[in-house]
């Protein structure tokens, strides 16, 4: 395979080499692409496990950057701007990039020079987004990726003849695999001394519309003998299967399946074993402080709350590295081609689809991608429905009640497994929920679709270590985060409460035991309106403490059983069986799965549709949903066990 | 050499169809996005399969696979090159 690993390919003169011990004058450069042409990838290659992902000013775009340490410029900030395909403003990510790209975004820099990635195996259309970044002016490098693939697959280009004709370095790069990438300090070393000596673009469209710089790209590769690649054979092959009729569908179903299966099987012991870990760190911890209130409040509030949280790292990160296997792999996009109907039959934009889905992850990200469906009223629906998708918050407690009340039991021959199904049942509920409340605003405030589904199918490839390995330390990272904030702090509040008031009796401090506390009163005071449901004062405490964040309830349930002497000695799913009726306990999943349990997800709404009204009644519908759902769950399931 | 037969809808193409697109009668901000992805007069463009629901349909245009819903690819005309 031939990459240039030493030299930059310069349409002109070779450019003056850079003088050694010079000071560099560069300082931020831009990353930009079409979409999929593995803009992210390169990314993360180049800034490794350090970025920043921050909002730009007034829009929802995420800004990324970091600082190119990986290829040794750590002086040097990379800016990783919105995947576009062209610079025309219709839309708000790249109005943000031409922003960005002219100096006119507010807080961020002006690049000095542009990095370009485009997809080699199609570089007809890709190039259609270079005319309009050469014609900005700054010193560009065209990194053409995936030219792995294009090799693999037939394809002919000829980087010298290319980089005269578009008066840019050119450079053929595999992102995915590193290779080729040695250009880009080269580049960035020359671009330094260039900054003076301005290139000029060959020849660019006068007039940039799509079909002015269509015309001009066919022109561009017909001159350079670019021969695009034969489709993949594998791609085809896999479709015909993926894609089939009737297995397609089938194939789409057993692998949703099969994620919670592993999540389960494989997940349950690896918590299980982070549990006895964690406990038994956190007891011999406990040895070392004096015999006092601060040895329980450490142990058997702040440690036991956090802890009954944190043992759930291992679920949540097999969930998403599935997620990550489907999406890199280019599964995902074949998944929305599958589910598409059922989105229409509800009225639903196919774009959608793609918000709801990472919904499974997050609702706050997913309500922040619905900046891409254009229609307000099908953007409003998907915002409101979204919630109902099951985020990973609710991994924690669904595996808590389902490890504790579901025996593990496995059918067909082992197979499939009762707390998978269960689980899956979960999400369908959730997933059903969203279908329902989508129905029905579309029969009362919004008209049937009219925006199209667009879809870009992407060819098969394998997922890298690398890519993997990142989005499950951001993940990883974020959870911990939040076990060592939100939930900590929760958790101290419920302790607190579970402790005073406080007696002073002959000179020694006396903790009041629980039920006496200001949080046993709480709860009692709440248990009348949810003991239809089938749960008791404390579940009551959990479910207030979760509408902050809906993993909090399991850090709450930790730290009160912990508290409480008559469940102090048993773990927290012992506990719960000790104190629940079956009824109770799946009435209590299922409210999860419809209640509207947290603050960051009512916020993002808030600031989304720019009013407290959408917020409030989502809020409102949900937790009545949720409410009317599990007194039925319970009521049914009392009277027929 | 290449019989070419009469206009048609995008949508009524079978699949193994390939044709040279005529024309695109959308809104201004949807072909433009199609005209990004090669839906543009002259570009020959393949109709690969459709979903397992029998729509959306997969074509496959300037080497890239992109699926459309009956409903735009209904607005896309061409003239087919093989029947």
């Amino acid at each position: 395979m031939s990459y240039h690993t030493t030299a930059v390919i310069y349409p002109l003169e070779q450019a003056p080499p850079p003088e050694p011990g010079k000071k560099s004058r560069l300082r931020t450069v831009a990353l930009i692409g079409p979409p999929n042409s593995g803009k992210s990838t390169l990314f993360n290659r180049l800034t490794g496990m350090r970025q920043k992902v921050a909002n730009y000013p007034g829009v929802t775009v995420e800004h990324h950057s970091g600082r190119m340490k990986s290829i040794g410029r750590g002086d040097l900030t990379l800016i990783d701007l919105p995947g576009i395909y062209s610079l025309a403003t219709y839309s708000e990510d790249a109005r943000v990039a031409v922003e960005v790209l002219t100096g006119k975004m507010p807080g961020v820099p002006k690049p000095d020079c542009v990095l370009l990635v485009l997809d080699a195996t199609h570089l007809n259309r890709q190039l259609m987004l270079a005319a309009p970044v050469f014609s900005i002016g700054l010193p560009t490098l065209v990194l053409l990726n995936m030219s792995d693939q294009m090799e693999d697959r037939g394809g002919v280009l000829d980087t010298l003849a290319l980089a005269r004709e578009l008066g840019h370095p050119v450079a053929l790069i595999s992102a995915s695999h590193g290779k080729g990438l040695d250009v880009i300090p080269e580049f960035l070393l020359q671009a330094d001394s260039v900054l003076s000596t301005k290139l000029r673009p060959v020849q660019l469209p006068v007039l940039q519309t799509p079909a002015a710089c269509r015309t001009w790209a066919t022109q561009v590769t017909a001159r350079t003998n670019y021969q695009s690649p034969q489709a993949s054979l594998w791609t085809r092959r896999l479709d015909s299967v993926l894609l089939h009729r009737v297995a397609g569908p089938l194939i789409f179903l057993a692998v949703v399946f099969a994620v919670f299966q592993v999540v389960f099987t494989l997940g349950q012991p690896l918590s299980d074993g982070l549990g006895v870990l964690l406990t038994h760190a956190g007891a011999k911890a406990a040895l070392l402080l004096p015999d006092t209130w601060l040895r329980l409040l450490l142990r058997d509030g702040l440690w036991n709350g956090v802890q009954s949280v944190l043992v759930f790292l291992p679920q949540i990160l097999l969930l998403f590295l599935f997620i990550g296997v489907l999406e890199d792999s280019g599964y995902l996009a074949r998944a929305a081609l599958i589910a598409d109907r059922v989105m229409r039959s509800i009225g639903l934009n196919g774009k959608a689809f793609i918000p709801l889905l990472s919904a499974y992850a997050c609702a706050v990200p997913a309500i922040m991608a619905t900046r891409t469906i254009e229609n307000k009223r099908e953007r409003l629906a998907t915002i409101l429905i979204a919630p109902f998708m099951t985020c990973s918050a609710r991994l924690p407690i669904y595996t808590l009640i389902i490890a504790a009340f579901i025996p593990n039991r496995m059918f067909a021959g082992g197979i499939v497994g009762l707390r998978a199904l269960v689980m899956l049942g979960l999400y369908a509920l959730g997933f059903l929920a969203a279908l329902f409340t989508a129905k029905l605003l579309n029969s009362s405030v919004m008209k049937a679709s009219s925006a199209p589904f667009i879809l870009e199918l992407p060819q098969y490839r394998w997922p890298t270590v690398q890519s993997l390995t990142l989005r499950l330390y951001d993940r990883g990272k974020l959870f911990l985060k939040k076990a060592g904030t939100v939930i900590l702090g929760v958790t101290f509040l419920v302790w607190i409460l579970g402790v005073i008031p406080v007696h002073l009796t002959s000179g020694t401090v006396q903790l009041s035991g629980l039920t006496n506390s200001v949080i046993g009163h709480i709860g009692r005071f709440i248990e009348p309106v949810l003991r239809p449901l089938g749960f008791n004062w404390k579940i009551g405490i959990g479910l207030l403490s979760s509408i902050v964040a809906r993993e909090v309830i399991v850090g709450t349930l930790g730290t009160l059983y912990g508290v409480d002497p008559a469940t102090h000695s048993l773990g927290l799913q012992a506990a719960l069986r000790h104190d629940m009726t079956l009824g109770g306990a799946i009435a209590l999943v299922v409210f999860f799965a419809f209640a509207m349990q947290c603050t960051s997800t009512l916020a993002v709404v808030r600031r989304e549709t720019n009013s407290w009204k959408f917020p409030a009644l989502q809020f409102a519908y949900m937790t009545v949903f949720a409410y009317v759902a599990a007194l039925v769950t319970n009521q049914v399931i009392v009277h027929l066990f | 050499m290449i019989a070419e037969t009469k206009v048609t809808a995008l949508s009524d193409a079978k699949v193994g169809n390939t044709g040279i697109v005529e024309s695109i009668d959308l809104a201004e901000e949807v072909s433009n996005y199609l005209a990004h992805l090669g839906f543009l007069p002259g570009t020959r463009v393949e109709v690969l399969r459709r979903a397992p629901a029998g729509d959306p349909t997969v074509y496959r245009i300037d080497g890239v696979e992109v699926a459309l819903r009956g409903d735009t690819a209904r607005h896309i005309f061409l003239k087919l090159t093989t029947a």
